[in-house]
């Protein structure tokens, strides 16, 4: 965007905010919303306490697992999806339901079976963040130029080798589902913590609101939209160096 | 119909002498898709040793369906491929092929993509990257060899099909219309350059073409093929000197005649 003739760089955006939130916190309107800066005074305290290193590494932790297993668990249900059409027919319908179902609606049930610790977090993530990893994948395989499926097979390359060149090919597709995955697997970690609510940031979260220590509860949520949003920059990076594929496939 | 007669495989002066056996022999071959439509009907042919045969005629005659029949990519309904006399039931290494859209890894470079085959074939790499070099230089890439498909024109692309397709050192080169995705310049120059290959290279090639002056331009023999079901119209020889200047051959009578028998025979097919 230009303005009279500068050009204004896109984070100019979050500054307006900022400065808004700012004034807003300090006429003191509403309980909820303290000054920004008052926010960023509780960053500090809130990065620093035990509780807080605690909750990071039960985060990091069940994101990582769970997003992991989703990522394997989700290109082989796409590749499957993608190469098999009966196992297309069989599956397609329920990796739809389960993508655009409220998931969060499940997390109860979760916790019964898995129990009200860290497993059920890991299983929120994966649920969250396999589906849409699955379909992409299943897009990409599909997608795959028919030719050089043929060119493989013409040359004398094996079963593992053919498998090889469709990932390879569907690469595009796939990054996008992760990039979407690890997304949602944010969605699916911090819900999952509120919904079990005794460890990791859903404990910091029900500590912070139930004592009114908005500055706390909010610098939180900055801290995990700052972690959503650079994870899925870092892939979005990975995804631009295989960008060019798309001009070379037709 | 006056101008295509239905004649059997061989016209005059064509019969297979014992010194120069068919390399490639197709009996009777049919191709029904989808149990309804009769792609290929009884398709009888003998591909010369060393000679360059155009499959010719109009988008529906089956011709690619034949070249990848002939490449083991399909399988006939009913009918025999023969490549060295062995029946073909896949593909194989004496035969490559060369794709219409090239049908390059975007991930890999051209020397990587030249050595496709050979790597596939379990060559050492430092004996597979030698001999993709050779041929990447040979079709006119010295120099490209690090680069990725994205960066190279799509003639350049072709080029590096063609360069694959020679290294693994296959008897027959079968090319779906390899110059159908390039513009007009770069087909010229493409087509001249394999003229100079076949000299260099001692390969039959079998190429699909639609086009009529590419197909007199560069072949031994041209079979012409009319559609629905395809079927072998009719098959030419052409007796073109292609040993001079490569552009006195798009001004020999003989070129130019035979381009206008073969139109005013396609003709009927086209609406």
């Amino acid at each position: 965007m230009t303005l009279y003739g500068f050009r204004i760089p896109k984070f100019a955006a979050l500054f307006f905010w900022i400065v808004v939130w700012e004034i807003v916190g300090q006429f003191e309107l509403m309980l909820l919303f303290p000054p920004f800066t008052e926010v960023l005074a509780a960053m500090t305290d809130v990065v620093t306490t035990p509780s807080f290193v605690e909750a990071a590494r039960i985060t990091a932790y069940c994101y990582l697992v769970g997003l992991s297993l989703a990522v394997v668990a989700g290109i082989g249900l796409g590749l499957l999806m993608g190469l098999v059409p009966a196992a297309d027919k069989l599956l397609n319908m329920w990796v739809n339901i389960f993508l655009s179902a409220p998931l969060s609606a499940l997390v109860p049930v979760i916790m019964i079976l898995f129990g009200m610790g860290e497993p059920t977090v890991i299983v929120t993530v994966f649920m969250f963040a396999v589906w849409i990893i699955a379909l992409d994948t299943r897009a990409g395989v599909q997608h795959v130029s028919p030719s050089l499926k043929e060119m493989a097979f013409s040359f004398g390359a094996s079963r593992v080798q053919r498998l090889k060149i469709v990932l390879l090919s569907a690469l595009p597709e796939i990054l996008a589902g992760i990039r979407l995955g690890v997304i949602r697997g944010v969605k699916g970690v911090v819900i999952g913590q509120l919904l079990v609510s005794i460890i990791g940031v859903g404990a910091l979260f029900s500590l912070y609101s139930q004592n009114f220590l908005m500055g706390h509860f909010w610098a939180l949520i900055l801290i995990l939209f700052a972690f959503a949003l650079s994870l899925a920059e870092l892939i979005g990076r990975l995804e631009q160096k295989v960008e060019y594929y798309a001009g070379a496939r037709g | 119909m006056n101008a295509i007669a239905h004649t059997p495989a061989s016209s005059a002066g064509t019969t297979a002498t014992p010194v120069d056996l068919p390399i490639v022999k197709t009996e009777g071959i049919h191709k029904v898709y989808g149990g309804t439509v009769q792609a290929l009907k009884d398709i009888n042919l003998e591909f010369k040793r060393g000679e360059m045969t155009s499959l010719l005629g109009p988008s529906g005659c089956g011709k690619t369906t034949l070249l990848k029949i002939i490449a083991g990519l399909l399988k006939p309904t009913a009918g025999e491929v023969r490549v060295n006399g062995k029946p073909v039931t896949g593909p194989g290494p004496e035969r490559a092929f060369v794709f219409q859209d090239f049908a390059l890894m975007p991930w890999a470079t051209v020397l990587r993509n030249a050595a496709f085959g050979l790597e596939q074939q379990g060559v050492a790499r430092a004996e597979r990257e030698e001999r993709a070099r050779h041929y990447v230089e040979e079709v006119g890439l010295a120099g490209f060899e690090d680069k990725y498909p994205h960066e190279l024109s799509g003639g350049m692309r072709q080029r590096v099909g063609l360069a694959r397709a020679l290294a693994v050192d296959a008897d027959v080169l079968l090319m779906d219309e390899p110059f159908s995705a390039v513009d007009e310049q770069t087909r010229r120059k493409f087509q001249e350059d394999l003229i100079r290959l076949r000299e260099v290279e001692n390969k039959t090639f079998i190429i699909v073409t639609h086009s009529i002056e590419e197909a007199v331009y560069l072949s031994d023999r041209i079979v012409l093929l009319s559609p629905r079901p395809g079927r072998v119209a009719q098959v030419l020889d052409p007796d073109i000197n292609r040993t001079g200047d490569p552009d006195a051959i798009r001004r020999a009578p003989e070129y130019l005649d035979l381009t206008d028998d073969i139109w005013r025979g396609l003709r009927e097919y086209v609406e």
